[in-house]
């Protein structure tokens, strides 16, 4: 298997807190890869890094061979890494296909920017598509303003989709969210996975998680500390030594899953 | 549905087009006059500030750098006085568009209120610049060439060249609303960061944004002092300008194309009106008072939104399930 992303010896302190200490990471092509630890443990500092939000003191990002540290999020978002983040975060005044438009690629300059059309044919059939995709094709002309939490997200997960990045980053996109739409969120990355899309993501939910991904990081005060299948790291007694200073709810869902 | 809104703009213009025909006392034609640059200036300032949610106080810069241009190249071109002068318009928005690049690439470097701050500052260093060089006559101004059309004539022309500047700025700002350029404007005022994420190149739309309304700012200035024939430093590099674009903005309702006109219409029209009948330079700040007070407690987002709502059943649809889903609207974390 080919490492897609991977992020090497990322160090990353704020003021006098290390929010990331050393951390490796490598996502393989085609999988899905969770990353979990206690909160407060840097997975979304990491996520930040990864995606040129957050510059780190040190280390590397690699994208399909590119080195990419420090680009900026807009020129990590045209190379093929969509992100979603913790609290949704859509354009709430615009309407749902707008948000969509938004996302949508074209290598261009400014000038021809101003010309084209914000929505074209073959961009609003696209974003159509995707909406489809996600099941809110019918919220399209609503402000995306009175959407209620979980359409944000599905709607996050689609305008993310529109530019067909090759990895997808998810900051907890079962977090706050009801069962029925975790289980419907859960198949549209597989039905996604299945496609040849790459995922990464961040979530609390240990079922989701070991449910769906196909290789596990655990990470802790800024590092990764285990690597491996589900099944493997869920029993790591490092695993439960790092989950056992934070919430005793949370040591309880890796041991039983 | 269209053909009706096409038509309510084809009325509009056709009644500024006889206003001057019908209403023939000159006062009612300058009151006209200052009322459609007032028109230009606001829809321009809408055009970055407005769909960009970065509220610029410096708007004065590119108003005064219009006028300086306009005063500064037809006395040292030894223009004819006349006519001619008016093609010095479009150059003193190009002059301001030069200003502009280097006033954006430094102020947007700073997210919302530190802008607002840096605008303010740039303007007083301008301000203060027009009033000390010397190739700008300091505080005494500066003569233009001494147009001689009649007292009854003199404002007609000015007011069509200002109603063709009018129609072509509400042009630019409503292509810009319908480009992908614009939409990456309204993106940036809901969520930078985010639009960031989803590939907009943020600074250069925000600095081709504000260049852009710097052009159209300037050449409404521009035609202002050749109206004057006389421009001062305290009149053209205005404080009570700048803030005043941004609260007809606002009145209209912000980020909408047809607010700013509104707005404007309203607020200068009043003035100039309030001012010339009463002789008292200061009445309009009461009207002023009052009306951004009724705006504020009962249509915060402007009029024009305001009566889109009132008219609107999908907008009301919306409003009910906006009240609903309150939370989280605005997210945020790194």
């Amino acid at each position: 298997m080919t490492v897609l992303l991977s992020a090497q010896n990322i160090s990353r302190s704020f003021g006098g807190l290390k929010a990331l200490n050393n951390c490796n990471l490598e996502v393989e092509k085609g999988s899905i890869t969770g990353l979990i630890g206690p909160n407060g443990s840097g997975k979304t500092t990491l996520f930040n890094v990864m995606t040129g939000y957050v510059r780190p003191d040190s280390g590397t990002v690699t994208f399909d061979g590119t080195e990419i540290t420090g680009e900026e999020p807009d020129k990590v978002f045209a190379r093929g890494i969509g992100r979603t983040f913790q609290l949704t975060r859509i354009f709430g005044r615009m309407t749902v296909l707008e948000n969509m438009l938004v996302a949508t690629q074209h290598d261009e300059g400014w000038l021809r920017s101003m010309t084209r059309s914000k929505s074209s044919t073959v961009d609003v059939d696209n974003a159509m598509e995707w909406l489809e995709f996600v099941g809110i094709a019918r919220l399209a002309t609503l402000q995306a303003g009175s959407l209620s939490y979980g359409q944000r997200k599905l709607l996050e997960l689609a305008y993310v989709l529109v530019a067909n990045p090759d990895v997808i980053l998810l900051d907890e996109p079962a977090g706050g969210v009801n069962l029925t739409l975790i289980n419907q969120i859960a198949d549209k990355i597989r039905t996604l996975n299945a496609q040849g899309k790459t995922f990464l993501i961040v979530e609390h939910n240990m079922e989701f998680v070991m449910n769906l991904c196909h290789s596990v990081t655990v990470m802790n005060q800024g590092s990764n500390l285990v690597s491996g299948k589900p099944a493997e790291v869920r029993t790591n007694p490092l695993v439960l030594d790092a989950y056992l200073g934070g919430d005793d709810e949370e040591v309880e869902e890796v041991v039983n899953g | 549905m269209l053909q009706k809104k096409n038509l309510w703009w084809l009325l509009g213009v056709a009644l500024m087009v006889a206003f001057p025909l019908v209403v023939k006392d000159p006062l009612y034609t300058s009151i006209g006059f200052f009322t459609l640059v007032f028109m230009a200036c606001a829809t321009s300032w809408n055009m970055f500030s407005g769909y960009s949610g970065y509220i610029a106080l410096g708007s004065a810069v590119f108003y005064g750098t219009g006028a300086y241009t306009m005063a500064l190249v037809s006395i040292h071109a030894n223009m004819a006085p006349g006519a001619a002068m008016f093609w010095l318009v479009p150059l003193g928005g190009l002059v301001a568009m030069v200003v502009a690049l280097p006033f954006g690439w430094i102020a947007l470097r700073v997210r919302r209120h530190t802008f607002v701050v840096i605008t303010i500052a740039v303007f007083f260093i301008f301000q203060l610049g027009a009033s000390n060089f010397s190739f700008t006559g300091g505080t005494s101004g500066l003569a233009l060439p001494f147009i001689q059309w009649g007292s009854s004539y003199y404002f007609i022309p000015f007011f069509y060249v200002a109603l063709v500047l009018v129609i072509f700025i509400t042009a630019v700002s409503a292509a810009v609303r319908r480009s992908r350029f614009g939409l990456q404007l309204l993106a940036i005022r809901d969520d930078e960061d985010r639009a960031l994420g989803l590939g907009v190149k943020v600074t250069s739309v925000k600095i081709v944004g504000f260049t852009l309304s710097a052009f159209t700012i300037g050449m409404a200035g521009a035609l202002y002092a050749m109206e004057q024939g006389q421009i001062y430093p305290q009149f053209v590099f205005n404080p009570v300008f700048d803030v005043s674009v941004a609260l007809m903005a606002f009145l209209g309702g912000l980020g909408t194309l047809t607010g700013p006109l509104l707005g404007a219409l309203i607020l200068e029209s009043s003035q100039q009106y309030l001012t010339v009948s009463f002789s008292n330079g200061s009445l309009y700040l009461i009207l002023f008072g009052s009306l951004f007070l009724i705006v504020i407690l009962f249509m915060p987002q402007g009029i024009v939104v305001y009566l889109r709502d009132r008219l609107s059943k999908k907008a009301e649809l919306d409003r009910v399930a906006m009240k609903t889903n309150d939370v989280a609207i605005s997210g945020g974390t790194n």
